[in-house]
């Protein structure tokens, strides 16, 4: 073989080569996997919302059992107007086109939302479940942690004030500390404390130290685990906010 | 061992099949103990430290590992004659780079549970030193076959120190082992908890994990005399 190993055309020839065929293989092999990370995504996030009103399912079983559970999801805006109602099967890119996907409540992905929008501009989905003959409402929203973002869901009773339950996660909040947001030994706080108070006002449920189960309007924050604490008080002070209008509304009707 | 019964069982291997010949064995066994990663090579002690809250995330771990260092390993050693040995480390980057984010891919498409638990820590399996190390000075200097042996084996010597770690520090940090509560439950204070029984937090903080590791030295040169150092 004529070719200078260690000459700089080789080198190049070398380079441009290994970078075009890894280049190649890295994004078939992420192709690929798009659909299953997707489905995995959608129900999770399926999960998560039903997880908030007390029905845990597996993973394989998130479908079945939001279409169950779930009557109506809404769309608002950030003054609290309906925008959207939907019922029934969630609209996909693939079936429906692209116009009523956007449209679905369910795919509003408030992550991103929040990350690129102005709060004015933002929408807010909301779920309407029905369990037990009880009808509740769930509320997604999203904040930040210490080290990334931190989402979860609250529902209220049909009162439109009691908390019927509450989960949190997150991306990456510290093990053993901030990540403990996701354990029923935090979230179970939240049930039955209270987002208006005697007077009819908004008061949103604080996560702070030391806070015992009389208060209504505040939860105990995690030891160690304090800026993912107070971006948890935040998150949830800041979203409630815009479904008061819609809740009153709501009750007044 | 004398050298000539190691040179009469390696005859006893066919010639044919020199991959578990004496010295191929060795490859496997050596960085379990007489040169183990962690503990005589000190390298990848940060994922050490990192994921070894909890024992399912160390194996998690350790599989992806295996096969980053396995995978890397071949691949590097079937290119080693062809790699310009001006870029060769732009070249193990790319080729690690690479598996650790198909293995990030296929976690997420295929475990998400376990995925979303070990979060950054997969992709910080470019930096673990013991992968570039054994590229470096194994797989380019070496043919396809041992190169496979030694990624097993410095894999396996790095898990089983993840885990041991992951053993101690999930059952006195959280008394658990792979999230099965072995000491009762701590949020209603049942079991052991119920006598006044505590959770070491200091345990699931990473500074726990450097005394750990520091023990398991410990021990391994107070047994392994080929560590103790003359002076």
């Amino acid at each position: 073989m004529a070719i200078n190993k260690e000459g700089t055309g080789f080198t190049f020839g070398f380079a441009i080569i290994m970078v075009v065929v890894v280049g190649a293989l890295l994004s078939l092999a992420a192709m690929g996997l798009k659909p299953f990370q997707k489905e995995n995504l959608k129900q999770e996030q399926m999960k998560n919302i039903l997880g908030s009103v007390g029905i845990e399912v597996e993973m394989s079983e998130a479908s079945a059992n939001f279409d169950k559970f779930i009557v109506k999801r809404i769309m608002l805006d950030s003054d609290g107007n309906v925008l959207n109602e939907k019922s029934g099967q969630i609209a996909t890119l693939a079936n429906d086109g692209q116009d009523a996907f956007d449209a679905d409540p369910f795919n509003v992905d408030i992550k991103k939302e929040y990350r690129g929008l102005a709060s004015s501009e933002r929408r807010y989905p909301l779920f309407i479940c029905e369990k037990d003959g009880q009808t509740l409402y769930i509320v997604p929203m999203v904040g930040k942690g210490l080290w990334g973002p931190i989402w979860g869901f609250i529902s209220l009773k049909d009162d439109l004030n009691t908390v019927y339950g509450a989960n949190f996660d997150h991306k990456t909040e510290t093990p053993g500390l901030g990540a403990e947001i996701n354990t029923s030994l935090f979230t179970d706080q939240f049930k039955d404390d209270r987002i208006f108070d005697e007077k009819g006002e908004f008061t949103s449920i604080a996560v702070k130290k030391s806070a015992t189960g009389d208060n209504p309007h505040a939860v105990d924050g995690i030891t160690g685990g304090t800026i993912t604490s107070v971006g948890v008080s935040e998150m949830v002070e800041r979203t409630l906010k815009v479904y008061v209008p819609y809740f009153k509304n709501l009750k007044a009707a | 061992m004398s050298e000539a019964t190691a040179e009469l069982q390696e005859k006893e291997v066919k010639k044919s099949e020199p991959l578990f010949s004496k010295k191929n064995k060795k490859l496997i066994t050596d960085p379990l103990n007489d040169d183990n990663p962690i503990t005589v090579q000190v390298l990848g002690i940060c994922s050490a430290l990192a994921i070894t809250v909890q024992v399912k995330q160390a194996f998690v771990m350790s599989i992806s590992v295996l096969f980053v260092l396995v995978a890397g390993n071949v691949i590097i050693s079937l290119l080693r004659n062809t790699i310009p040995s001006r870029i060769r480390i732009i070249v193990q980057l790319v080729i690690v780079a690479s598996l650790v984010i198909l293995v990030d891919q296929v976690l997420k498409a295929f475990v998400y549970d376990v995925s979303k638990q070990l979060s950054v820590f997969v992709g910080l399996i470019i930096t673990n030193c013991i992968i570039m190390g054994r590229l470096e000075a194994f797989a380019l200097g070496n043919k396809p076959g041992p190169a496979l042996l030694d990624g097993i084996g410095n894999s396996l010597g790095y898990g089983w120190i993840l885990i041991a770690v992951a053993v101690v520090r999930e059952f006195f940090g959280s008394g658990k082992f792979w999230g099965f509560q072995l000491l009762g439950d701590s949020s209603v204070g049942s079991g052991l908890y119920s006598i006044g029984y505590m959770n070491n937090n200091l345990m699931v903080l990473p500074p726990m994990a450097l005394i750990v590791v520091g023990v398991i030295i410990w021990i391994q040169r107070s047994k392994n005399t080929k560590l103790i150092e003359a002076h």
